[in-house]
């Protein structure tokens, strides 16, 4: 499958002196990794060459308070205000469409390309964002660039790239009960390592992957680049077309029927080499969560962390104040974030909706519950899922990166524990010395429950 | 951006593995327009304490580092976030190569972009300069070779286009602008898998 996409955008293919000219369809832009760029261009006199092939929207540091947003209330963050204003005119200025502030359309950026229909099977994706790797859920070869890259983009519709090799991981049988898509990719990280996937796109088969809905594909892809990947990749079938059928920016009428076709033949040939193969079983994988300081380090909600006595294996225990051996349940919870393009769709919301359903969010702790776009957020609202977080006592805010990157104000203070729905548990990821335990929805749901963290399994009817 | 051909320095050494962006340039300072100064926010959390005092033991506040160009760092450096700061903070604050036996994908091909060599050398190597901090070291670009204070040399992979483009100083958009014309033949064609 990626080779097909490859050669399908090849404008000039690569050679021992220049790696190949590879065409992009679909560029897609924020406001924290793009002023640069557009500064850049317009020093060297270019203009934007395809602003039609691009999207831009506001999400990383923008505020996800209801009253900076629609209230009227200035943005907090000056910084960041002068962020969004500044994309607000390179968009204007170049032509590119912004779904800004205030556009029911807005949202993180890999929650809004899917939702909108602009991302589909064949395309090349790109972004300057790591987890553009989302995309690829659909057959897309997608992935993350530099600023310096966003220019190139800007400038040419380009870039120039050297092939990757292929990575196959293979993930045979069904998920147990209580075990969802981010338990089966953090499961994923922690056996080929963080930087499994270096220099590498990862295709993601087997059928524990073909049962997936599309969020939850978005949520394996979306976290390839934890495993070192720059773009992982799941091949499109029904439940893909089901998805795009009908998106406002799908093909429609016999476009549609001519998109089917082509996407029909994306699928990897039976038999395609890979560079390297990895597999696992879906029935050993059990709820996940992170323990430490990079998403490799995770084990089962119920299991202890491990016996290690190397010095980096300590430091990120010390950050994290845990001690080697030690149960992860049980620990004691402070903040729970429910957002971040990696669980902030529809079906995250449904799962921990039902998990706090007629419960209270535990005395002390904080819960944030940031869908992934506004759409997201109205499709929720009509279900009545924002009456369940309220009631719990959870803060129901508007969509954006929030928590996750901690740069429009959702932070957590030093010495924090939160857990989270997002994919980077780096250190001071989520506010300076804050610690953040990765998770799946329903067992960050059930963390605000109780207060610590606990198998979702033991709240689940 | 400047041509570089030799880089000669004692090293910084940073051993751990898995250093990740958020580290390199934390988060918080990502809401700037600007590519410019962003040293001051340089592993900011590991520099400075909470109340902004510079942490001595940390490697980059001894001493020992000032004027140091080559940092000497653990697998897999630059792991997590796309973000370019990253190595434009290194680049502005005098780094002008990192040394490993890994480096992450992006971080990678964000550092040749800017003037920052990306130098991944074998275990052993690695091995003898993690142990031996502020040891005098020469690379060579065109010759792609990491000399040792005794002489000796390893190799390192550079990719041809990369190279070129370090060692005569000009980046690689005038390149992609020469091939406009391919690339508008590219899109006359009709697209195989998308039916736009």
């Amino acid at each position: 499958m990626f080779e097909k996409i490859w050669a399908a955008h090849e404008v000039v293919p690569e050679s021992a002196e220049t790696p190949a000219v590879l065409y992009v369809d679909l560029h897609l832009i924020h406001e924290v990794t793009s002023p640069q760029a557009f500064t850049r261009l317009r020093s060297r006199g270019l203009s934007v060459r395809r602003p039609d092939r691009s999207l831009a929207t506001l999400d990383h540091a923008t505020p996800t308070d209801t009253q900076q947003v629609f209230g009227g209330v200035p943005i907090r963050l000056e910084s960041a205000a002068r962020q969004i204003a500044e994309l607000e005119r390179n968009a204007a200025e170049s032509g590119i469409e912004l779904l800004g502030l205030r556009d029911e359309r807005r949202g993180i950026v890999h929650v809004i390309g899917p939702e909108l229909g602009v991302t589909q099977p064949g395309m090349t994706i790109v972004c300057g964002d790591s987890h553009t790797s989302t995309h690829g859920a659909f057959g897309t070869l997608a992935f993350g660039i530099g600023t310096t890259e966003v220019g190139h983009v800007l400038a040419t519709q380009c870039l120039l790239q050297r092939k990757p090799k292929a990575l196959a991981v293979e993930v045979r049988g069904k998920l147990s009960r209580g075990v969802g898509a981010k338990d089966l990719v953090l499961a994923i990280i922690s056996q080929i390592g963080v930087a499994g996937g270096s220099g590498m796109i990862i295709e993601y088969r087997g059928e524990a992957i073909r049962a997936l809905s599309m969020d939850e594909r978005m949520t394996v892809c979306n976290m390839s680049i934890e495993a070192g990947a720059r773009a992982g990749m799941i091949a499109p079938d029904e439940t893909t077309f089901e998805y795009l059928r009908g998106r406002p920016r799908a093909p429609s009428g016999a476009d549609w029927d001519r998109a089917l076709v082509a996407w029909r033949q994306l699928p990897s040939d039976k038999g395609a080499a890979f560079d390297r193969e990895a597999a696992l079983d879906a029935a050993d994988v059990e709820p996940m969560i992170s323990y430490g300081t990079n998403p490799g380090m995770t084990i089962p909600v119920g299991g202890n962390i491990p016996m290690r006595d190397d010095e980096a294996f300590l430091k990120a225990l010390r950050y994290m104040g845990f001690a080697p051996g030690e149960a992860i349940a049980g620990k004691a919870v402070d903040i729970v974030f429910i957002g971040s393009c990696t669980n902030s769709r529809l079906s995250d919301l449904r799962a921990a909706a039902t998990l706090l359903r007629g419960r209270k969010v535990a005395r002390g702790v904080r819960m944030l519950v940031v869908p992934g776009s506004q759409q997201v957020k109205r499709a929720a609202e009509a279900e009545g899922l924002h009456e369940v977080f309220t009631a719990a006592g959870a803060e129901w805010r508007e969509s954006g990166c929030s928590m996750c990157v901690g740069i429009n104000g959702d932070t957590a203070a030093a010495g924090r524990y939160v857990v989270s729905t997002s994919n980077r548990n780096f250190e001071g990821r989520q506010g300076q010395g804050a610690r953040t335990l990765l998770a799946s929805p329903v067992t960050a749901a059930a963390a605000a429950v109780t207060g610590r963290v606990t198998d979702p399994r033991e709240l689940m009817a | 951006m400047q041509a570089i051909r030799r880089i000669r320095s004692r090293t910084i050494v940073l051993p751990a593995a898995d250093v990740d962006t958020d580290q390199i340039f934390p988060a918080r300072f990502l809401t700037t327009t600007s590519r410019e100064g962003l040293s001051q926010a340089l592993f900011a959390d590991w520099r400075f304490d909470a109340s902004g005092a510079l942490q001595p033991e940390f490697v980059l506040n001894r001493t020992e580092s000032t004027g140091c160009s080559i940092l000497v760092a653990g697998r897999n450096f630059g792991c997590g976030s796309s973000r370019e700061h990253a190595p434009w903070a290194l680049h502005d604050y005098g780094i002008r190569a990192v040394i490993s036996t890994s480096i992450a994908d992006i971080f990678f091909n964000n550092a040749l972009k800017n003037g920052l060599l990306p130098v991944l050398v074998d275990a052993e190597t690695h091995l003898w300069l993690l142990a031996h901090p502020g040891a005098e070291v020469e690379i060579d670009l065109e010759a792609s070779t990491v000399k040792l204070p005794d002489g000796r040399r390893a190799g390192f992979p550079m990719e041809a286009f990369a190279r070129h483009c370090l060692l005569h100083g000009v980046d690689e958009l005038g390149y992609l602008l020469s091939r406009l014309p391919a690339i508008e033949a590219h899109e006359r064609k009709p697209a195989r898998h998308s039916p736009a």
